[in-house]
């Protein structure tokens, strides 16, 4: 059942704002932006577009990358993982919807490395979830959001894009 | 010959997933599908600087080869290695084998060293079957060949080279020609074009080469390779066995390459656009002219590579499929 949403577009003008900060203050002028199939790309398309980014998008499937194989098994929808320029030595900024355990970031970052050594990592999320399991931390974030463990949240998209969240029916 | 009652009921799990890959034989659609998705997705990878995933990592992955090979147990090996699986490879014709050990006890042996996966190939239509009824749970076995009855990984691979060049398989003519009656590769080839949904499955071959009752299969036969070429859009060769042949089928080797060696001038009676394939290793000047084989229309060197991602997305589909079942299982005992 769904219980509330919530204003992406006013998360994303912060997250642009702050990010363009951040980059700055980080010296990266020309990043490659790469999205986390499939929430993450929707946001990463927006970043793209709103900060002006030179480098095409990249889209990352972490399917292969997962640590729960031995536990529930590949995802039977897996795509390919599209990096249209090479990664190494870049400034890559790394794109999700949701962070929650880390578990899906940490994924992330093994296959990025298996692209090539990139100069930094930057993470954007839109929204934390907290619960994290994983020493893993956004540089940029829209918002913090707490749950019951009832409720769930989910990104729809493209067009347009609305953050839902719903409580779980068992 | 060899025949299973019903196939899936050994090589599918309570969820209709994969958990073991022995024939391209009654297979959905819709699973063959996933199959050459995920291989494809697998593809890419070779754009990597490291060329590796870590969906195996842990398990051990046993090549249990009672036939010789090369190719197949090699791009096995790669495949199960960039899923970074270890990887044992055994050639038992060589040697438990020669000294008296049965089937089942080379198998139990193998177990004791906690094999994930088995990667079989035997000389015996339904050896693959049988380990696949007798290994312990969680143990996946996939066939690399078994005498005359399926080689799936092959056929699946030329599926995906099929699909790579050609996009849907609907309004496809395909021919397969040569050695019917010896080919694992062809009954495989047959059942997975059959279910993918091309227009028209040719036969090529001499009668005494021709399994018979071959028709029922819902293929059309065709003993005059120029009649049989028409309009095809993909023509796949086998390989002469051989060395499965133990009476005289054929008059001699040059005889069978002026009626069935595919060569620039009859592969003209083909669509313009048709692609050639054939499974390797290739005999030259017996089933295909060297020109053809090396020409802009042979698809022999792709096949090789998509081999690799196919026999990836089968461990990793049939590895998976192991997991699910396994939790079923625990489900149900609690």
């Amino acid at each position: 059942m769904v219980t509330g949403t919530l204003n992406v577009e006013s998360l994303l003008e912060k997250m642009t704002a702050e990010l363009s900060v951040l980059m700055k203050h980080r010296q990266i002028e020309d990043p490659f932006i790469i999205g986390i199939r499939t929430g993450g790309v929707w946001i990463a398309e927006q970043l793209h577009q709103a900060l002006d980014i030179q480098s095409p998008l990249g889209t990352l499937d972490i399917s292969f990358y997962r640590d729960d194989f031995s536990q529930i098994g590949l995802n039977p929808s897996v795509q390919p993982s599209q990096l249209p320029c090479a990664t190494e030595g870049r400034d890559i900024i790394l794109v999700d919807d949701v962070i929650m355990s880390g578990r899906t970031i940490r994924a992330a970052l093994n296959e990025l490395f298996d692209y090539g050594r990139p100069a930094s990592v930057t993470l954007v999320t839109l929204v934390d979830l907290q619960r994290r399991q994983l020493p893993i931390q956004a540089d940029v974030n829209g918002g913090v959001l707490t749950l019951d463990t009832d409720q769930q949240v989910k990104l729809n998209g493209p067009n347009p894009l609305t953050l839902e969240i719903s409580t779980k029916t068992s | 010959m060899f025949e299973p009652q019903d196939p899936n009921r050994i090589q599918l799990n309570s969820n209709g997933q994969l958990k073991h890959f022995i024939t391209t034989e009654g297979l959905s659609k819709a699973l063959l599908t996933e199959i050459l998705d995920t291989a494809d997705s697998f593809i890419d990878m070779s754009e990597q600087q490291v060329k590796k995933v870590p969906l195996l990592r842990g398990k051990t992955v046993v090549n249990l080869f009672f036939e010789a090979s090369t190719r197949t147990l090699s791009t096995f090996e790669l495949a199960a290695k960039r899923l970074s699986a270890d990887v044992l490879n055994l050639n038992i014709s060589t040697s438990s084998t020669s000294k008296g050990e049965t089937l089942k006890d080379t198998l139990q042996t193998l177990e004791a060293m906690h094999s994930d996966m088995f990667v079989v190939r035997h000389s015996d239509s339904g050896a693959q079957h049988f380990i696949a009824q007798h290994v312990s749970p969680d143990v996946a076995v996939i066939n690399a060949g078994d005498g005359r009855h399926a080689h799936p990984t092959q056929a699946m691979l030329d599926m995906m080279t099929i699909r790579r060049h050609k996009g849907a398989f609907e309004p496809l003519v395909v021919a397969i020609v040569g050695d019917i009656l010896h080919s694992r590769v062809a009954r495989s080839q047959i059942h997975a074009l059959r279910t993918l949904g091309a227009a028209e499955v040719r036969l090529i071959a001499p009668k005494t080469l021709l399994p018979r009752h071959i028709e029922m299969l819902g293929v059309k036969v065709y003993t005059d390779m120029n009649e049989g070429l028409k309009d095809c859009d993909v023509v796949m060769m086998l390989r002469l066995q051989k060395e499965r042949m133990k009476s005289a089928l054929l008059p001699s080797e040059s005889e069978f390459y002026r009626l069935y060696g595919l060569t620039e001038e009859k592969l003209k009676l083909a669509k313009p656009d048709a692609v050639v394939m054939h499974p390797g290793p290739i005999n030259r000047g017996v089933e295909i002219e060297s020109s053809v084989a090396d020409g802009p229309r042979s698809l022999i060197l792709d096949q090789v590579t998509n081999g690799i991602a196919v026999r990836m997305a089968v461990m990793s589909m049939a590895m998976s499929g192991q997991v699910a079942e396994k939790n079923n299982r625990m489900e149900a005992a609690q």
